[in-house]
């Protein structure tokens, strides 16, 4: 294996700030803190439920630099992207992104993550999760170059009603006629900033995507122009309530990266996570193409549910039982939902348990006071997300 | 779910030959591509100096199946044997030589002790061989157990291997992933018998005598029952037989034409393109190439899974063997060697310690100083390899790193006068007999043969890469992860040497599904 095209001295610090650091340091009055990967990210910055409006009802920012982005270029990047995931990579045409996952041979999600399909045959990959070992081990037979570049490109997600607005504030023009999963560029300051309607949220929502060294002063244009849209920092606990509301999976968390996973039976296929959808056979192959048709034939082990529970109790953790009280699954994200007005919960239970209709119970133990109870919650099956605003989809999107 | 067109088969190895007879004679079209302008691949006679013919790569004859030679009547054919029953004869410089054939002692000085032992050690080790060589006629076993069907063939294995009784069950499996040093050590004093034994161990492979694995090797040349032979007309007769039989058969054998691609269409192998650009289709492609040439090279890795491939990628197949010709004025002699002798398979290497010494360089990408030799003067026993009154020796000569450091094009000469200097000492006089030389390094087995990695087995025989291991899992049972593509050559099981087993189990895997 080649060495790496840029040799990095990260190692001498543990971990390192994000390129918005000096803003998000500055408004972060809880001094609340966790690291993503190499880097420090704000939990909270003042208020959780606030910051959670802001997603909602007004435009919120949240630095995503973290995220791990890896560029992959040559002639054979098509080809090599269609082994990879598990979806058509050709039908991801230029200025276009996709979300997608891969599988390992077993047909068991790696990880999950978006294509931004840059140029003719230049695609960033973006993913919670380092990938670099598993995109190199990939990379026999195909002529392409693979680029880890999470630290060069920073990145901001402007997410809510008024982020279009923000956006043209900002002067994007005619930043509302990007489509959903679409991508462009606009000039800023003397640099190149890239703009997808992307996000975490399932809201109205861009991400924005720039050179480093010009990350502080989108960050200053960005928050004046968003002065009177109500335009506020968010860490990643208001992020995670906006994503569980969607509807949305996050790796470690609703499913064990398969890479990780050291017993049996502890990961899940796209078909286990609801993303059959995701899964094309109509391509003669990819990593997990056989496994995954062997699983279509027998039958899979396990479904992905989101559930509209009964009552106002967080099924934290919780036990999902059928009718009889059998055992059959267990939540894996949970919330109260503001949006939604319930408490709700993605689970994994066993098949053939989760059809809409099934009769299921969370076992949900809370306490008051130190004192604790327990109490059997119906649950509903819910088909799509728990919160689904119609402008999400809507282009030209809302800019008022 | 057959295509029209004929069963293609890459490559006219002595495999892809066995293979080809055997569908053939089921009744598919069969069509036998081969690069080079004769058959056999590394089981090939031919010439190296005007007039003299050699056995290029393999050159003892020691596992053929049986059951090919008898189901293709391959005497019938045209193979005949120049010689069998070879003795070994291990040379010393300071002593009289040893020899040896299975368990006997023809000649030599031992202490009474090892005469005595070796031949209950010899026994032994033929029977745990048996087991391995009842494993070679059969498909390997799926380790997925998800029918009964499909559990019965890795229930024969444990039954065969119950059958050799608990106590050499037992012995068996201690002494199965053993370095052939400590096995030896345990059993003998003797130092040249101690070496002559080793060299069975280590010979073809990685492998130094205090190397895992080396028992392995040793009882996998034993498999064939531990006589080894000439075939009359050198190891291309072999191939020529198997041809015939294959031509009998009604396949079409097409020499000079080179494989450049196998196609593949919408997920499934369906005909190859050659080197001069046509393209030919086939009901299924079958490839007697090394898996890594197969499956990386002619297939490539985007039509299989990553991890697949990373397997295939990770074979270990690099050759340590190079292979010394040499064309003579005029028989050698060999010091203490009686000249009736001199026929038979003579080994060099006087000690434990000279075999582990000549390997060390080689772990770091240095060639021995010092090689251990197999040498056979076949021109003995077939006089159509030489002009009358001169002769050809044929020597496997260990250890040559496939990666040399400073490659082998500018290191070749020194080798050569390494080896040269080995045989000198041993055979005053022979530098002198020379008239002309040929050293094959792995390399050049690479370029001329096409294994790639130039090592003859098609892959290291070792126990992480036998049986359903061989060549890796997921293409262990002659099929590949790509429908309509097989394989059927030393990489597979049972594996290499010649042998043609690997060609016949292929050919009951594909009649099943064509």
């Amino acid at each position: 294996m080649p060495p790496p095209a840029v040799a990095r001295d990260h190692f001498h610090q543990a971990v390192l700030a994000t390129p918005f650091h000096a803003r998000t340091a500055a408004l972060n009055q809880l001094n609340l803190w966790h690291r993503w990967r190499d880097h420090t990210v704000a939990d909270a910055y003042f208020d959780v439920g606030m910051e959670y409006n802001a997603i909602r009802n007004s435009c919120a920012v949240f630095d995503l630099s973290p995220m791990t982005k890896h560029l992959i270029t040559g002639p054979d990047a098509l080809a090599y992207m269609n082994r990879l995931v598990t979806r058509d990579v050709a039908k991801i045409k230029p200025g276009r992104v996709g979300y997608c996952l891969w599988c390992d041979e077993a047909g068991q999600v790696i990880d999950d993550g978006t294509i931004f399909h840059l140029r003719e045959s230049v695609y960033r990959l973006c993913s919670q999760e380092r990938q670099l070992d598993w995109l190199m081990a990939s990379k026999l037979g195909f002529d392409v170059g693979i680029v880890e570049e999470t630290n060069d490109v920073a990145g901001l997600a402007v997410q809510g009603p008024t982020s279009c607005a923000v956006l043209k504030a900002l002067g994007l023009a005619g930043i509302e006629t990007l489509a959903p999963f679409a991508l462009r560029t606009w000039p800023f300051a003397g640099t190149e900033l890239t703009v997808s309607r992307t996000g975490y949220t399932g809201d109205l929502g861009y991400e924005l995507w720039i050179d480093p060294a010009h990350a502080l002063a989108l960050w200053d244009a960005l928050f004046e122009a968003g002065r009177e849209h109500g335009i506020r920092a968010i860490g990643t606990m208001a992020l995670e309530m906006s994503r569980i509301e969607a509807g949305f999976i996050q790796a470690g968390v609703d499913f064990l990266p398969a890479d990780r996973a050291v017993r049996v039976d502890r990961t899940r296929s796209p078909f286990e996570l609801d993303l059959g959808r995701l899964v094309d056979f109509s391509k003669p192959n990819f990593t997990g193409r056989r496994a995954l048709l062997a699983e279509r034939e027998r039958g899979s082990r396990y479904r992905l549910v989101r559930l509209d529970i009964e009552g106002n109790k967080v099924a934290k953790d919780a036990y999902i039982y059928d009718h009889r009280r059998r055992h059959i699954g267990v939540t894996t994200s949970f919330m109260w939902s503001p949006a939604a007005k319930a408490s709700i919960a993605l689970a994994s239970v066993a098949m053939p348990w989760g059809r809409p209709g099934d009769e299921l119970y969370a076992e949900i133990y809370y306490q008051k006071e130190l004192k604790w109870s327990r109490f059997m919650a119906r649950c509903r099956v819910v088909e799509g997300a728990f919160y689904d605003p119609a402008r999400r989809r809507a282009t030209p999107a809302l800019d008022r | 779910m057959t295509e029209p067109g004929p069963i293609v088969i890459i490559g006219a190895g002595h495999n892809g030959l066995a293979c080809a007879a055997y569908l053939a004679r089921a009744g598919r079209q069969v069509r036998v591509l081969e690069a080079a302008d004769q058959v056999g691949g590394a089981a090939v006679t031919r010439a190296f100096a005007p007039g003299f013919k050699v056995s290029a790569v393999a050159h003892l004859l020691m596992q053929l199946d049986p059951a090919i030679e008898r189901e293709l009547r391959l005497s019938s054919h045209g193979l005949a044997l120049a010689r069998s029953g070879l003795a070994t004869v291990a040379l010393a410089s300071e002593r009289a030589p040893l020899v040896l054939r299975g368990g006997e002692v023809l000649a030599g000085d031992l202490p009474q002790a090892d005469r005595a032992a070796l031949p209950g050690f010899h026994a032994t080790l033929r029977k745990f061989a048996g087991f391995i060589a009842r494993q070679h006629g059969r498909v390997p076993p799926r380790l997925a157990f998800d029918s009964w069907r499909r559990a019965l063939p890795a229930a024969a294995v444990g039954f065969d291997l119950r059958r050799l009784g608990q106590r050499d069950m037992r012995e068996f499996l201690r002494i199965a992933t053993l370095n052939i040093h400590d096995v030896l050590e345990d059993n003998f004093e003797d130092p040249l018998l101690k070496a002559a034994l080793a060299i069975d161990g280590v010979l073809g492979a990685r492998l130094g005598p205090r190397s895992g694995n080396s028992v392995y090797n040793a009882l996998y040349r034993l498999s064939g029952g531990g006589a080894s032979a000439l075939p009359r007309g050198g190891m291309g007769s072999v191939s020529a037989a198997l041809a015939a039989a294959a031509r009998a058969a009604g396949a079409r054998i097409e020499c000079g034409t080179e494989v450049r691609e196998i196609l593949v269409r919408e997920g499934r192998a369906c005909g190859v393109v050659t080197a001069a650009g046509a393209e030919i289709p086939a009901a299924c492609v079958v490839s007697n190439a090394d898996p890594r040439t197969s499956l990386l090279r002619l297939l490539g890795a985007r039509h299989l899974e990553a991890e697949f491939a990373r397997r295939v990628q990770h074979v270990r197949s690099a050759g340590y063997a190079a292979k010394l010709h040499l064309a003579l004025g005029a028989l050698p002699q060999f010091r203490g060697l009686e000249p009736s002798r001199l026929g038979e398979r003579l080994v060099i290497a006087p000690s434990l310690d000279y075999i582990e010494q000549a390997f060390n360089p080689a772990k770091y990408g240095e060639f021995s100083p010092q090689p251990l030799l197999e040498v056979t003067i076949p021109s003995i026993h077939d006089a159509d390899l030489a002009p009358a009154g001169r002769h050809v020796l044929s020597a496997i000569v260990q250890y040559a790193p496939y990666e040399l450091r400073g490659g082998w094009e500018a290191r070749r000469a020194e080798f050569q006068a390494a080896i040269m200097a080995v045989l000198e000492r041993h055979a005053p006089g022979i530098g002198a007999l020379v008239q002309h030389a040929e050293l094959l390094t792995p390399v050049d087995i690479e370029r001329e043969f096409r294994i790639g990695g130039g090592h003859w087995h098609h892959g290291e025989l070792a126990l992480d890469q036998f049986m359903m291991l061989r060549p890796v899992p997921g293409a262990a049972q002659y099929q590949t992860p790509v429908p309509g593509l097989y394989l059927c050559g030393a990489g597979c099981h049972p594996g290499g040497g010649v042998m043609g087993s690997a060609g016949r189990n292929a050919a009951r895997v594909i009649l099943e599904e064509h």
